[in-house]
């Protein structure tokens, strides 16, 4: 039910990308803002290195932890008079929502944003299963609209343009005067609002992801900047938190320092506009709240993952600044990567999530320029672990075998200096006689994806080893003349 | 690209002595397309004081093997470096690529062997980028080149990220009579090139050159300075076929006085 993943063509989803004008305006709007929003916020904030060094600690000793720390929030949640269940996979997770919507005969859902809920593909699963969910963050709601899948970790809707946002809500809302202006962002937020709150009254549970699970206090977080979150979890009989294992951390304090590198690094704002803790079902004594708190706890291969040489991809908190800083992402944006995660961690999430096999070109759509790893909240080192899918692929032949047979070539004259000096001798020489007075060639043999887009430089015409040699030998000479 | 502990390891420091043994890692692309940079990185090494050797058994790096997932080959390259490498005071490569990857990838290839291992470190804490060695091992920053020209320099990430080589090129280049440096946008934006990255992805590496590009272009300059090869080559490409005038040189022509060749993708005039 979940997302099928089109990552293995990711080549023919950037080719398509590429040529997707709308979405080139929209990718290079964000790229401006968001790497300058970042720098402002750090910037005031001398212990902001610091602070990222603590989050890596914390996250690898979570990481170490993980058992203990997720009985301790069961219990705690058990306390609080919530539920957690316990789901291996994406099947068990939708099985257990299904039941609990069915539990109060819900048809209609409401939703915060919740990427482990884009994982697990739970909108369409419960659609098909009769009840609607309704999208109540912005983006969410845009996307929703359009069909499409989330391009962004915290901008669902970054690919779209606010015209065509326009244009979206004009198909959907079939009452809407078509005098109503909708020019700007601020019309559409409440246009979106009109129609949000409608749903929001009559939603008989309540969907939410979490950033943090905090287990000494049995408590769930979620950051959002529009509030549709609070009354998502608040309105509803019931509240579900969808979370995966490795959200959970100690206490309210570590989650307190998770959030102060959070909105810094995915949104440059010091704090969201909203942060907001959950505690079970409402008490005799509240004035609101659900009357039944679930968390719906999935794993979905995650844990096959710890004490592997990739474990360090699961500190990972969803900033999305890695995708925001990526050079790839900016020219191609979230779809082309062909599933739920996209970017530079999409690249290492989504082998994990739907098998390497089903994701070959995603560790190999990087220069491993490192700027990710430069701005990772936690410091994922994130070109190192491409790599290491890489070396996955290579062990297991999924490289192609074109690439595969060309190194192999290449590593016999490496391993060879003297093979090595003959061959590059003949290429110098080849290489400068194709070019002639031009010194630069429109095509080359063996070079055509080199030379689709760029000249190739002519060689100078004798290696430097070539002359390095005969310039010693001129000096040997020299010396004993 | 890493920041990984278990290379630190204390390094030499500055200024160093004269008469320093240093070997120069050619790098293959320097070997085979531009030998200029490697001559260049001699006559500099050589003014700040250093007897130069090019030990014969060097290929190259074993990037490419490493990036594709072969490890067992970068291994076997790595080895072979090593060997071809630890007899001398230092190691300098006119590539923060190239040099990154003996600094910080060798040991950590390495890591496991308990021969190999201790090697890869003390050759990595040995080994540095070519401005970098000049301005912060050598200390020297004035080459008494000269050069009319309005440059702008581009980071390669290596240079960037791995040997935190930001200030040294920007230094020498302050000491180049008449060439004026005008700083581009996202210096820190990668070019597209990424090794095979620019082959399997041609259009996504074009569109990331094609942005590159353009905010050389937004500076003014007429020259393109970088420190990689394998940048400098594929912005050179990417310009040439699109009928820009700007010149592309490695920083090391420039600073040696050596710009009599051709820039790179240039035509020949003789």
């Amino acid at each position: 039910m979940s997302l099928v993943p089109t990552s293995n063509a990711f080549k023919e989803n950037a080719t398509g990308a590429l040529q997707d004008k709308p979405l080139q305006e929209a990718l290079g709007i964000a790229r401006h803002h968001s790497i300058q929003t970042r720098l402002n916020t750090v910037a005031k904030m001398p212990e902001f290195e610091t602070l990222r060094d603590i989050g890596r600690d914390l996250k690898n000793h979570i990481i170490a932890n993980l058992d203990t720390y997720l009985l301790q929030f069961e219990q705690s949640v058990t306390t609080r008079g919530g539920k957690v269940h316990w789901c291996p996979d994406g099947d068990s997770a939708r099985a257990k929502v299904l039941e609990i919507c069915r539990s109060v005969n819900a048809k209609t859902v409401t939703k915060g944003k919740t990427m482990i809920g884009e994982e697990i593909g739970i909108n369409d699963f419960l659609f098909a299963n009769g009840i609607e969910p309704v999208e109540t963050d912005l983006g969410e709601y845009i996307i929703q609209l359009r069909g499409e899948t989330p391009s962004h970790i915290i901008g669902p809707a970054l690919h779209v343009t606010k015209e065509q946002v326009e244009e979206t809500f004009r198909e959907a809302h079939t009452d809407l005067d078509p005098a109503r202006n909708l020019e700007d962002p601020a019309s559409l937020m409440a246009e979106a609002r009109e129609k949000l709150r409608a749903g929001f009254l009559k939603a008989d549970v309540g969907i939410t992801g979490a950033n943090f699970l905090i287990a000494d206090e049995g408590a769930t977080t979620i950051v959002t900047n529009e509030g549709n979150g609070d009354l998502t979890q608040t309105l509803p009989r019931i509240h579900i938190v969808l979370a995966s294992i490795e959200k959970v951390v100690p206490s309210l304090k570590d989650a307190m320092t998770l959030l102060r590198i959070l909105a810094r690094s995915a949104t440059g704002q010091e704090q969201s506009v909203y942060t907001t803790f959950s505690s079970g079902p409402r008490r005799p004594t509240d004035l609101d709240g659900p009357e039944e708190f679930h968390v719906v706890l999935i794993d979905n291969g995650r844990s096959a993952y710890l004490g592997s040489d990739l474990e360090e991809m699961l500190r990972c908190i969803r900033c999305g600044a890695c995708l925001d800083h990526c050079p790839v992402y900016h020219s191609v944006g979230g779809h082309a990567y062909g599933w739920v995660y996209s970017g530079p961690i999409g690249s290492l999430l989504t082998p994990m999530l739907v098998g390497v096999e089903n994701a070959k070109p995603l560790p190999n759509a990087s220069t491993l320029c490192g700027r990710c790893e430069s701005v990772c909240p936690v410091r994922i080192p994130i070109p190192k672990l491409l790599r290491n899918w890489r070396e996955r692929e290579f062990a297991r032949a999924i490289t192609p075998q074109m690439e595969r047979s060309g190194l192999w070539f290449w590593a016999f004259m490496a391993k060879r200096p003297l093979l090595y000096r003959l061959v590059t001798r003949i290429g110098a020489r080849a290489l400068f006689n194709l070019a002639g007075q031009q010194g630069r060639l429109r095509s080359a043999p063996l070079a055509a994806g080199w030379t689709k887009h760029r000249d190739l430089p002519a060689s100078q015409g004798r290696t430097f080893h070539e002359q390095w040699k005969a310039r010693k030998s001129q000096a040997g000479k020299g010396a004993r003349s | 690209m890493n920041s990984q502990p278990g290379t630190a390891q204390p390094e030499p420091q500055g200024p160093i002595k004269a008469g320093a043994n240093v070997a120069l890692f050619v790098t293959c692309l320097v070997d085979l397309f531009r030998p200029s940079v490697g001559f260049a990185a001699v006559k500099l090494l050589e003014e700040a004081g250093c007897r130069v050797s090019v030990p014969d058994s060097q290929t190259c790096c074993g990037q490419p093997a490493y990036n594709s997932g072969d490890r067992k080959t970068a291994v076997d390259i790595a080895r072979q470096t090593i060997a071809a490498f630890e007899g001398f005071d230092f190691v300098v490569a006119p590539s923060g690529s190239c040099g990154g990857m003996i600094k910080h990838h060798y040991p950590q290839l390495l890591g496991d062997d308990a021969q190999w291992g201790p090697r890869a470190e003390k050759l990595a804490a040995r080994t540095y980028e070519l401005t970098q060695f000049l301005a912060e091992q050598c200390g020297r920053t004035d080459f008494g080149a000269a050069l009319a020209a309005n440059c702008t320099y581009h980071d390669s990430c290596s240079s960037l990220r791995e040997m935190k080589v930001k200030a040294a090129p920007r230094d020498l280049l302050k000491n180049v009579a008449g060439l004026t440096l005008t700083e581009m946008e996202e210096t820190d934006a990668c070019c597209g090139f990424g090794g095979t990255f620019c082959i399997k992805f041609p259009d996504v590496s074009n569109s990331m050159a094609a942005r590159k590009v353009e905010t050389i272009a937004a500076t003014g300059a007429d020259l393109l300075l970088a420190g990689d090869l394998g940048c400098l080559m594929n912005l050179a490409g990417k310009m040439k076929r699109d009928g820009s005038t700007v010149q592309v040189r490695h920083v090391a022509e420039v600073l040696a006085g050596m710009t009599d060749e051709p820039a790179i993708g240039e035509e020949r005039t003789s």
